[in-house]
């Protein structure tokens, strides 16, 4: 077992590891930080994306002890200071980017690293690049919308309130 | 939704209305919790060792090794579960295997172990001892002379559902209407083919998993990733012969579906662990062990012959099926007999016969997914008719039109239809997709129509009006993402003329909910509705005899006011809730509880009209409409083809919240574009090949348009809650036939193998008429 310790979300969080342990099992099963989830095993699905020194990765694909030292990002730490949700989770929920909610975690953290790296996506680029996040329930229709929402661009309102 | 229709009707209320589902505000937030985020204290994890065999005896276990491996605390096989059977129609399935295995696969031994490191370690120095078998691979082999037996002691099985199980034959069904033998003579136009289509994984984005733990009573508490805690509860009972009061169901939130968490998964078997482990056990399944273990949709083999009048009138259809049940019966016979049932689509046919066998072969078991044979059978079907239509110089929107059932039409051997809004559908779609592409070329546009019931079986509701008249509301389905606990509380809210905000609706429990029979063939809004309806409406009379006395006035006097009040016609006096509430807790009557429970009774079958033999659900709901256009884009190198847009447009009666019809539309259209174009289950014999995301392909936000357009037609149905009927399948059902007759149109060549892969696609290209593999 190796100590490691990384800065989770703006708290420095320490913990005991194999050097097997997955980044993804120690944010679940050591820091008890279940929001991230695991939906394949073979980094398809997407549903464990997390940041790491703020690029977007898959956290069933990198080791706990790989990411020693770094600042991580999950989608616990996407609200704002307030409580309040951030703005693409906002959007996924004014938009209805979710059913099941499965895979909202790693789409939500997905989605911000695309507007960090290009801030007003087309519907396009936005599908190129969720490829690596699936979703089984929406369509993706609704999760397209929300992130462009999200980046401040005119999106046609969804279904009459 | 498009400008040029009819906005969903809104009631005043909440019903109509898209009010957005309690549950994502922590799913997006990642606070929802699923299976795998609970943990108990003492609890263990849990691990399976997998057949490697199709068919084998065993003859022993040798578990010395395992035991002693570091950290594990228990191990169970099949001489650890007793002799329980459990299964829908047919209870043909131990807990795990015993005796025998049925499939590459199948769970053999699982262990529970400190981590699951350990548990899955300790699984790999398990020794079995097996002989191997003899392996049937497909239904036509299930059905040789000689063929291997799967099931020796099927005669001796308890049938819920008994219909010729013999041999290998699980079951077999015919229905026939009119007199299809003598009727090919009226026809001008025929046309027949043999169709083929593939097993689809139902790919839930969460894998199944479940937590079990025994108290000292020896009364089990579970939680697990499911459709119907109540189904969990009676499998594991069956499998594990506990009585039912012995075991608690319960679920968190789950990731989804479609079919596949229904009926049992690993429930029995983490039971069994937790019970000879006697601390809690935890197991949850990889995602190449969800593949290999749980179900996935029925591989159809089709034949089918369509007859019709020179002027476009159909006049018979003959439709012959088989299935590959997989290793156990499951929903199989369920499947098998409903895609009959619905073979003929939504026409007016008078002369139909359908037959099926339904064959165990040594494959995982196929089971429900989202359509239940429907998609398989239409595939076929919606093709005929467009080539009808092609013959005739008819287009396919006036060939359905032609011969589309109207209300007051009676289904395919009797069933009422209720209301009928597919010819709303039709004109929907035909409006928006009517002309060229916006770049003024020309589309390679397909059609289909579908219906699909909502009913079957048994379901309740309990509605409490707590101290401060606020309400809990109680039903036992689960929602599985789909969005029905916002759904019924809509429906609640709606009849106590109450905020939506005010409704909380509880957690599926089988101890304090009404039983409810799951979440599954697009009923809950339409019949677990029903029953919440008729529940609250039982408060709102309990209120109103508590306001007549307090307002000492006549009850039929009393008008139930929005908000929570109830006052006097034509004055401003009036009560709230809370007052009438607080009355009946303490001083008069006892608490306000409204209850209701209901099981769909209308029967499928009319004996005056049908011959019906094997049918599986004598009972079984109204039926939704629908109708998909598609336009496709056809690679002229490769074959491959891209759907450029799609028009889906269901008749649903009502809209409790149109924005989750929609994403129903969506979702399921995506599904479906996936099972037409390319998701595939393959074996490599006796192995299943592509038990991974990396090689079984799902639909990305890559592969599917961005114009999919909705459009809720909305024919209440006069049962249903607020005109109310299913919504949850049919948005699937469509695209197989839609996009073949969209790749028909691009290319000129008729499919007749699912999925329509860019290599089918091709040779129908270079050949139109050639023969196809």
């Amino acid at each position: 077992m190796t100590k490691v310790t990384m800065n989770v979300n703006g708290r420095s969080r320490s913990g005991e590891v194999e050097g097997r342990t997955l980044l993804v099992q120690f944010l679940r099963e050591t820091l008890s930080m279940t929001g991230t989830h695991v939906g394949c095993d073979t980094s398809q699905c997407g549903a464990c994306v997390v940041h790491v020194d703020g690029q977007a990765v898959k956290s069933c694909t990198m080791l706990a002890l790989e990411a020693d030292g770094a600042e991580v990002t999950t989608i616990e730490g996407m609200t704002n200071a307030d409580g309040s949700l951030g703005v693409i989770q906002q959007a996924f929920q004014d938009y209805h980017g979710l059913q099941c909610g499965f895979c909202t975690p790693g789409m939500v953290m997905s989605a911000k690293a695309l507007l960090a790296e290009n801030p007003k996506p087309s519907e396009e680029e936005i599908r190129e690049y969720l490829e690596g996040n699936i979703c089984r329930c929406t369509g993706y229709h609704n999760i397209v919308k929300a992130i462009m929402a999200a980046s401040g661009q005119q999106v046609e309102p969804v279904a009459a309130e | 939704m498009s400008l040029d229709q009819p906005e969903p009707i809104f009631l005043g209320g909440t019903v109509g209305k898209s009010v957005a589902k309690p549950d994502n505000l922590e799913k997006v937030q990642g606070r929802a919790e699923y299976i795998a985020d609970l943990y108990r204290p003492g609890m263990l994890h849990g691990a399976i060792l997998a057949s490697p065999h199709a068919h084998a005896r065993i003859r022993g276990y040798d578990l010395s090794e395992a035991m002693q491996a570091p950290g594990v605390v228990a191990i169970i096989t099949g001489d650890d579960v007793g002799e329980g059977r459990m299964g829908a129609f047919i209870k043909d399935e131990h807990a795990i295997a015993k005796g025998k295995v049925l499939y590459v696969g199948e769970p053999v031994a699982a262990v529970a172990a400190r981590t699951e490191e350990e548990a899955r370690h300790a699984c790999r120095l398990i020794k079995v001892d097996y002989e191997e078998l003899p392996a049937v691979l497909s239904p036509e082999d299930g059905l040789a002379e000689d063929a291997p037996i799967l099931h020796e002691q099927l005669a001796d099985y308890i049938k819920v559902f008994d219909a010729g199980a013999e041999g290998n034959l699980c079951s077999r069904t015919e229905l026939s209407e009119g007199d299809v033998d003598a009727a090919w003579a009226e026809c001008d136009v025929i046309v027949e083919d043999e169709y083929t289509t593939q097993p689809q994984a139902h790919v839930s984005m969460e894998p199944c998993g479940a937590l079990a733990e025994v108290d000292p009573n020896g009364r089990v508490t579970l939680w697990s990733a499911n459709q119907s805690v109540f189904r969990v509860q009676a499998n594991v009972c069956e499998s594990l012969g506990l009585p039912m009061s012995k075991l608690r169901s319960m679920t968190p939130r789950v990731g989804a579906g479609f079919g596949n968490k229904m009926e049992p998964h690993i429930q029995p078997i983490t039971v069994a662990l937790a019970m000879k482990a006697k601390r809690p056990v935890k197991l949850i399944l990889t995602r190449e062990e969800d593949f290999e273990m749980v179900r996935a949709r029925h591989p159809f083999r089709v034949r089918m012959k369509t007859g019709a009048k020179s002027d476009g009138t159909l006049v018979a259809r003959e439709c012959e099926v088989l299935v590959d049940c997989g290793a156990f019966a499951d929903d199989s016979p369920g499947v098998m007999g409903y895609s009959l049932l619905m073979c003929g689509g939504p026409y007016r046919i008078p002369h139909m016969k359908a037959s099926g066998k339904l064959v165990y072969t040594n494959k995982l078991r196929f089971g429900a997914f989202r359509g239940f044979g429907n998609p398989q059978v239409l595939f076929a079907g919606e093709q005929q008719i467009d080539q009808i239509g092609e013959k005739l110089g008819l287009d396919p929107f006036a060939i359905r039109r032609k011969n589309m059932l109207r209300e007051g039409d009676q289904w395919f051997v009797g069933p009422r239809i209720g209301s009928n809004g597919l010819g709303r559908c039709l004109d929907a779609v035909e409006r928006a997709s009517k002309g060229s592409r916006a770049d003024g070329s020309p589309r390679n546009f397909g059609l289909s129509v579908t219906a699909h019931i909502s009913g079957l079986l048994g379901t309740g509701a309990i509605v409490k009006m707590l101290e401060d008249g606020t309400i809990s509301l109680n039903t036992g389905a689960t929602d599985i993402g789909q969005g029905s606990d916002t759904v019924l509380a809509q429906i609640c809210a709606e009849e106590l003329k109450l905020p939506f905000d005010t409704v909380a609706v509880a957690s599926p429990d089988t101890d304090g909910s009404p039983y409810n029979w799951g979440t599954t063939a697009s009923r809950v809004t339409y019949t677990t509705g029903r029953a919440v309806k008729a529940a609250a409406k039982k408060v709102v009379d309990q209120a109103m005899n508590h306001a007549a006395e307090m307002l000492e006035c006549d009850v039929d006097d009393l008008e139930l006011r929005e908000g929570g009040r109830i006052g006097q016609r034509g004055s401003n006096s009036d009560v709230t809730f809370a007052q009438i509430s607080g009355r009946a807790h303490w001083a008069v009557g006892g608490p306000l509880v409204g209850s209701e429970t209901l099981v769909f009774d209308e029967p499928t079958h009319d004996p005056k009209r049908a011959i019906a033999l094997g049918l599986p659900f004598p009972r079984i709901g109204v039926f939704s409409f629908a109708a998909l256009g598609v336009d496709v884009d056809v690679d002229d190198t490769s074959g491959q083809v891209t759907v450029h847009e799609a028009w889906s447009a269901a008749d649903v009666g009502r809209a409790i919240n149109p924005r989750l019809v929609e994403v129903q539309l969506h979702g399921g259209f995506v599904q479906g574009l996936g099972y037409a174009l390319y998701e595939e289950m393959v074996w490599d014999g006796a192995r299943l090949a592509n038990p991974s995301l990396m090689d079984y392909k799902v639909p990305t936000a890559r592969d599917v348009p961005d114009a999919i357009h909705t459009y809720i037609i909305e024919d209440p149905d006069p049962t249903g809650p607020f005109g109310a009927k299913g919504a949850g399948e049919i948005g699937l059902n469509a695209a197989p036939g839609a996009i073949a007759n969209a790749v028909a149109k691009a290319t000129g060549a008729r499919h007749v193998h699912l999925p329509l892969t860019g290599e089918r696609v091709l040779a129908g290209m270079l050949d139109p008429g050639g023969p196809q593999d």
